[in-house]
């Protein structure tokens, strides 16, 4: 079996490549790809605590087995369509108007 | 206490049945906006004041039927206000008590109370300056009929200021009825807020009372049982007063705080000023509230009290000697009047007086005894005035009737009948009260009480004059009346005339229930000393010592009442009928007397000048325009936003770049941020 480790370790350098990715990139679509991947880092990290601890928070009441992570990691896939799909959508809009997908070209809401 | 017995959920309704006339109309006024037919009006509310009398009655017989040392009746409903823990929980409940004493005070109420509801249907129908002020009218009724029988169920002293404070509010609104009429409103705003003074200083005693059983560690429960029975842990407590350096007894102290807010709802010096101009309300509303009810119940709560008082001797004696001051100056004040209300609400004042006298000197029985007389004659006097307003198409001023007894001849009678009671006459009921708190005065250890005794007796005689006085000048001698209106005087109807009649008979034999025993004492038990009332009360009242009196030196002063009564009587009748020309020499020869006493002494005046102007300007000038408009407004919420627009434009809105990146940045830094104080 990966030890639990293993799965954190791999979740936090996902997350942080996801975090420098998101700071440092202008491009709109390698961002967007950046916070998916902060997400699924986190998803990783629901998955492998939830196979070391199958019965979720100690001494919660009910099922021997609660799957807790595993359906938050479901949940967590779903908003993230959800956010890809406005993202996307920015995106596109951003595309037509401008003929770019940089950030720094959209700074006009500002003081 | 008792439990279990059939009068107890009982009691609830007697409040209640009122409460949800009230409501009624006010939901038919408010809500329903269509006006009621007048029938169903008239149903609701003398049927919510029948049916409160009559549950009165059941529960009154259900209390007799007790051991004398057991009467009480108690209907606890449900927890009102439940704070603090342990010694120092404010706990007061919705609960009503019936004992002696306010089972007395519910047949008053309800009783003339009801009365004065049929009256006021044919007094009210005369008004046809608002279509729903007829409802309107009996909605207020209504209401003041709840709060006046909250007030004497009352378990707690919380309570008992939950129904004081509700009928100073329905005696606001019923004063300013016809509100259309400045004046009017202007009335009702002063009669409220002098009852404001009042109840602040009531207040203050209720704090007092609480914080001594805190202090000293005894449940401090604000029931009167409660009260009561710890009393004596706090009788010893002594206060320091500041700036003088002495102490006083805390049961003064509290004594004197309780007697203010009484000073304030029963119009007494120096806050008697508000009752004069609460004639500008309809008659029956005078009657039922500025004379028969609402205005006693500083009295009720000085006799509820009673245990308190009894051991404050200071606080009596200011209780006492208010009363006679104010008995004396109100008598004098309604020999000038000419207005047939103000004369009536002037001997209220000074008959108040009376009570507070007799309450001052231990006498709470007499104090009682008085109340409930004067409820009957007063509520009659005030009743037939309103009859006689009615005949004369509402004219007010007694210089313009005259010899209105062949006009209105049942009037007069029923009229007559009440003067003769508060005159004073036997067998009359006035009589019987009036001598009891005299006697009462007379045996006193209050400081002075041979001049307490002097003034009640002198006031006795101010008080026949003015009576016979508004009496002659109203229905005696030639008539003044205008000749355009002479020909249309005529008697009101039945529904007028008829509770008359019930409340003339009141006023008469209403004596009865007290008749001390050297008159034979009927309505008197074998071997008991005082008359029935008195033992009727006896287990909640501590009555001062037993009158150590010859019977000799009672007729004596029993004789010296009614011959002083009988002068001015007499007196009047010479000035008025008699030689009218010698009054209005008086008049003439004496401007400077006159004037001061027509003027009421200036107090009105006065207080305008020393209290009134200072406070609108204090207010005007410092608190509106200095701290509601300047500091409030300008400096704190005004100012607030300024300061807060400032930081902003000047500063942070740079954080505003418009720069995906930047934005991303200060998220990451803000998160590490809150890790790092999270982790560390």
């Amino acid at each position: 079996m990966v030890p639990l480790e293993h799965v954190i370790g791999l979740s936090a350098i996902l997350f942080t490549l996801g975090v420098i990715g998101v700071a440092i990139r202008r491009n709109l679509i390698v961002m967007l790809m950046s916070i998916e991947l902060m997400l699924n880092a986190v998803n990783l990290a629901f998955v492998g605590f939830n196979r070391v601890w199958p019965e979720g928070p100690a001494g919660a009441a009910g099922a021997e087995r609660a799957l807790d992570g595993q359906i938050f990691v479901l949940m967590v896939i779903t908003v993230a369509a959800a956010e890809v799909a406005v993202g996307l959508g920015i995106l596109i809009s951003m595309f037509r108007n401008r003929d770019s997908v940089n950030v720094d070209d959209v700074s006009l809401l500002k003081w | 206490m008792v439990s279990g017995t059939d009068g107890e959920t009982l009691l609830r309704w007697i409040p209640l049945v009122p409460l949800l006339a009230a409501l009624l109309h006010g939901v038919m006024i408010g809500v329903v906006r269509r006006s009621t037919p007048r029938w169903a009006v008239i149903a609701i509310s003398c049927g919510a004041a029948l049916l409160s009398f009559v549950f009165s009655c059941v529960a009154f017989f259900h209390l007799v039927q007790l051991p004398p040392e057991g009467r009480v009746l108690l209907d606890s409903i449900y927890t009102w206000i439940g704070a603090g823990i342990g010694d120092t929980r404010l706990a007061a409940e919705v609960a009503f008590r019936l004992d002696p004493l306010s089972a007395v005070m519910i047949l008053v109420v309800t009783g003339v109370g009801f009365l004065i509801h049929v009256y006021s249907v044919g007094y009210m129908d005369d008004d046809h300056r608002d279509d729903r002020g007829f409802q309107r009218f009996f909605c207020y009724l209504n209401l003041f009929t709840f709060s006046m029988l909250v007030l004497v169920l009352a378990d707690n002293l919380v309570l008992l200021f939950l129904g004081w404070e509700g009928v100073g509010l329905c005696s606001y609104l019923l004063i300013g009825f016809w509100y259309s009429d400045r004046f009017n409103a202007y009335c009702g705003s002063k009669a409220f807020i002098v009852n404001r003074i009042g109840d602040f200083g009531f207040l203050i005693g209720i704090f007092l009372i609480f914080k001594a059983f805190v202090d000293v560690g005894v449940p401090a429960s604000l029931a009167f049982a409660d009260i009561r029975q710890n009393f004596e842990s706090i009788s010893g407590l002594s206060v320091a007063v500041p700036f003088w350096g002495a102490s006083m007894r805390l049961v003064d102290l509290i004594g004197l705080c309780l007697f203010v807010g009484a000073c304030g709802k029963s119009a007494q010096i120096p806050l008697y000023v508000w009752l004069p101009d609460a004639m500008a309300g309809p008659t029956p509303v005078s009657a039922l509230i500025h004379a028969a009810t609402m205005v006693t119940a500083g009295v009720y709560m000085v006799c509820r009290m009673s245990f308190l008082f009894a051991a404050a001797p200071v606080a009596s004696a200011v209780v006492a000697w208010t009363g006679a001051i104010t008995a004396l100056l109100a008598a004098t004040i309604a020999i000038t009047q000419t207005d047939i209300k103000k004369v009536l609400a002037y001997s209220t004042v000074s008959q108040l007086g009376y009570m507070f006298i007799a309450a001052g000197c231990g006498g709470y029985t007499g104090a009682i005894f008085h109340l409930v007389t004067h409820a009957f004659f007063k509520a009659l006097l005030f009743l037939g005035a309103g009859s006689v307003i009615l005949a004369m198409h509402h004219e007010q001023d007694i210089g313009k009737m005259g010899g209105l007894r062949r006009k209105i001849p049942q009037t007069t009678l029923v009229f007559g009948a009440g003067v003769v009671a508060i005159s004073g006459f036997p067998p009359f009921s006035g009589f019987f009260s009036k001598d009891e708190i005299l006697v009462t005065a007379y045996t006193a250890h209050v400081p002075g009480h041979l001049w307490l005794y002097a003034i009640g007796l002198f006031t006795a005689g101010i008080t026949a004059f003015y009576m016979w006085r508004l009496f002659f000048l109203t229905f005696w001698g030639e008539s003044r009346v205008p000749a355009e209106l002479r020909e249309r005087i005529r008697e009101p109807s039945g529904v007028i005339v008829n509770p008359l009649w019930v409340l003339a008979v009141l006023a008469l034999v209403g004596g009865l229930i007290g008749i001390p025993q050297i008159y034979g004492g009927w309505f008197v038990g074998p071997d008991q000393a005082s008359h029935s009332l008195n033992n009727f009360l006896a287990p909640l009242l501590p009555e001062a010592e037993p009158h150590l009196l010859e019977h000799s030196t009672e007729w004596l002063m029993a004789f010296a009442a009614v011959g002083i009564a009988a002068l001015g009587q007499l007196a009047a009748y010479v000035l008025y009928v008699r030689r009218p020309r010698v009054s209005r020499w008086l008049a003439a020869n004496l401007p400077t007397y006159h004037r001061l006493v027509t003027r009421k002494f200036y107090v009105d005046e006065i207080y305008d000048r020393l209290i009134v102007r200072p406070l609108v300007h204090l207010s005007d000038a410092v608190l509106f325009r200095r701290v509601d408009a300047g500091l409030i407004d300008g400096l704190a919420v005004n100012g607030t936003a300024r300061g807060v627009r400032a930081i902003a434009a000047n500063g942070l809105k740079y954080l505003q770049s418009g720069l995906t990146q930047g934005y991303v940045f200060m998220m990451i830094v803000g998160t590490l941020a809150i890790l790092g104080y999270m982790l560390g």
